[in-house]
């Protein structure tokens, strides 16, 4: 009796299985040997990881093999691969966010984000490297910009999409008039956004003569391309709302757009919400429409109906293929790279808010 | 309140399809009234289109007349808001809004048709119409709280006060038990006897013995065969269908002998 209190027994349980820490232990001997083998080849870590990484699919499977069996062996070798297949999904994600971070941040500065290129020459540039002072001008007038050719768009597509999602939904019968609105917008989906810039500045240069370029020509450019995006999502929130809570809504003598109003949208604003957003999130980021609508500007414009705008993506566009100064390229790369950071930053906080709207919005369930 | 219905010779389709052939039947004012008969006999379609909401589906259309109180349903000039006003329908399935408190759903036929309420009337409304559902003494601490988060018995009883507080002439119910457990089948029960001083109740049930305590009066629907349309076999006092059927197809169809 005392020898069983002093060594507790092997439950018959896990018989046949191997310890927690036998994964951990084969992960360090590949490390090491891993290491052993990209010294032979001149060490650096791509090598490193790659050899390391083999080394312990093989020995992990084989290890599992002997202790545990076959069928276990190969569950663990997938196991391994869809685990290395995200994690190879995820390192150029990583990678952008390191690059974007490391080389936005030194010039993400108050004077980056709260003045313009307005008056930044060549020579001031030349200066700036010359005595290493820091680095004058910013994006403020491209943030500007941004934001607002980003919000007309936003107002010129979403009333037109969620109306259009609303009719295929609720009023068509698969009628002629639908079957032609999803096809448009299955073709207008697929559409390069740099003929959509085409497209606006043609139908302007109609309609206000040859070169009309304000930020509203890249907002109605913008928003053929978000159209097709808050139909899709519009129309599929839509569709999964149960046809009960309308046929229950009617029932009470509710008309029917007043049941779509008060029932059907509310049940999946959520939805429509986070679809906008990512409709928001998709043209924010585009260049080619605005620089053949909106034109160029270093200076702040808060008018979208008259001037030139400019956006941070063509911010970025110019001043890494124009440099401020053509000597001294590296404020001008600074502020590209700041620009990006500023672009990506107002992404992550545009599909945040979609999340918070979607939690907001969302038909309550708790008890 | 409560109206009476008569329905002469209706047929009703979907689309090409006649689904319920030639139904005449009369509907006393503050009476239950019990629909039974075999899956797919057309019970729950000849229902919904005692409220119009038949043509809610695309293709659905009816010929003939329903008649409430004389008045009848399908005239060109009747607006089928009005009819489903005076009308209440209950699902087979509890269906609140999942996305009011429970009572916004309680108020949800005053609310979402822009009428305007006082505060006290909507409390008064609220509380008259849970009453009505026996769910007030359940539901009294937590109104503010997601229709969604009841049981699916409260549900059910939430979508009947959801009903009645439109004060509708009929209330039409369809299967309205085939979801809940016996508790909640009988609480539902309870509240159909006592609905019936103020309206006519129309029922479509499955449940043979719900048929016979709930009912005063019930017609027994069947189909010829699949692709055949249904048809109203008999209709009568809910203790003669029981006990002593005309329709050797009724007889049946009680005593479990499906023919």
């Amino acid at each position: 009796m005392a020898n069983a209190t002093l060594t507790p027994r092997r439950s018959q349980l896990t018989k046949g299985r191997m310890p927690s820490y036998t994964l951990w232990v084969v992960l360090a001997a590949s490390i090491v040997v891993g290491a052993a083998l990209a010294a032979l080849v001149g060490f650096s870590l791509v090598p490193f990881a790659l050899f390391s990484a083999i080394l312990f699919i093989i020995a992990g499977t084989a290890v599992t093999g002997v202790v545990e069996g076959s069928r276990k062996a190969r569950n663990r070798l997938a196991m391994f691969l869809i685990y290395g297949s995200f994690l190879v999904a995820l390192l150029p994600l990583l990678s952008v966010i390191w690059t974007v971070l490391e080389r936005g941040v030194p010039g993400l500065t108050y004077n980056f984000l709260f003045t313009s290129m307005n008056g930044v020459t060549g020579a001031i540039d030349n200066q700036v490297v010359a005595e290493g002072t820091p680095v004058l001008g910013g994006a403020y007038h491209a943030i500007v910009g941004t934001l607002q050719i980003t919000l007309w768009a936003t107002l010129i597509s979403v009333p037109i999409g969620l109306l259009a999602a609303v009719y295929l939904v609720e009023y068509s019968t698969g009628g002629r008039l639908a079957r032609a609105i999803t096809f448009f917008v299955d073709v207008m989906t697929g559409i390069p956004s740099i003929v959509a810039g085409l497209f606006a500045a043609a139908l302007f240069g109609q309609l206000f003569g040859p070169g009309t370029r304000t930020g509203f020509v890249a907002a109605v450019a913008l928003s053929v391309l978000m159209i097709p995006v808050v139909v899709r999502s519009t129309e599929e929130m839509l569709k999964i709302v149960p046809n009960e809570l309308r046929e229950a809504a009617y029932a009470l003598g509710v008309r029917k757009w007043r049941t779509i109003t008060r029932v059907v949208i509310p049940t999946a604003i959520s939805g429509i919400a986070s679809g906008v957003t990512l409709a928001i999130a998709r043209v924010i980021g585009e260049t080619a429409p605005i620089l053949v609508t909106a034109g160029f500007a270093s200076s702040i414009n808060w008018n979208v109906f008259g001037d030139w705008m400019s956006t941070l993506p063509t911010f970025i566009y110019y001043q890494i293929l124009t440099p401020t100064s053509p000597t001294a390229t590296d404020p001008s790369t600074q502020r590209a790279w700041a620009a990006a950071l500023v672009l990506i930053i107002m992404v992550m906080l545009l599909n945040l808010a979609a999340r918070l709207i979607a939690r907001l919005f969302a038909p309550k369930t708790s008890r | 309140m409560s109206k009476r219905i008569d329905v002469k010779d209706l047929n009703v389709y979907y689309s090409k399809f006649l689904a319920v052939e030639d139904v005449n039947i009369s509907i006393d004012a503050r009476s239950v009234t019990a629909f039974i008969g075999p899956s797919g006999c057309g019970k729950s379609t000849f229902l919904r289109t005692l409220n119009r909401m038949h043509e809610v589906i695309p293709g659905a259309r009816v010929e003939g007349e329903v008649l409430l109180d004389g008045d009848n349903l399908y005239d060109s000039a009747v607006d089928p808001v009005t009819v489903r006003s005076q009308i209440g329908m209950v699902f087979q399935r509890p269906n609140p809004f999942p996305t009011m408190s429970i009572r916004d759903n309680v108020l949800a036929g005053v609310k979402l048709n822009n009428k305007r309420i006082s505060k006290s009337d909507a409390d008064a409304l609220v509380e008259k119409s849970l009453r009505g559902a026996n769910l007030w003494n359940e539901v009294k601490d937590r109104l503010g709280r997601p229709g969604s988060g009841l049981s699916g018995g409260q549900q059910q009883r939430l979508c009947i006060a959801r009903a009645i507080a439109v004060s509708p002439e009929v209330i039409l119910m369809d299967e309205p038990c085939s979801a809940l457990d016996p508790i909640s089948t009988l609480a539902i029960e309870d509240l159909i006897n006592e609905l019936k001083s103020e309206y006519t109740v129309v029922i479509v049930t499955h449940n043979m013995q719900q048929a016979a305590r709930v009912s005063d009066k019930t017609a027994f629907f069947n189909i010829a065969g699949t692709g055949k349309p249904g048809k109203l076999i008999e209709y009568g006092e809910t203790t003669n269908i029981f006990n002593m059927p005309s329709e050797k197809a009724t007889e049946d169809y009680v005593s479990g002998r499906f023919g």
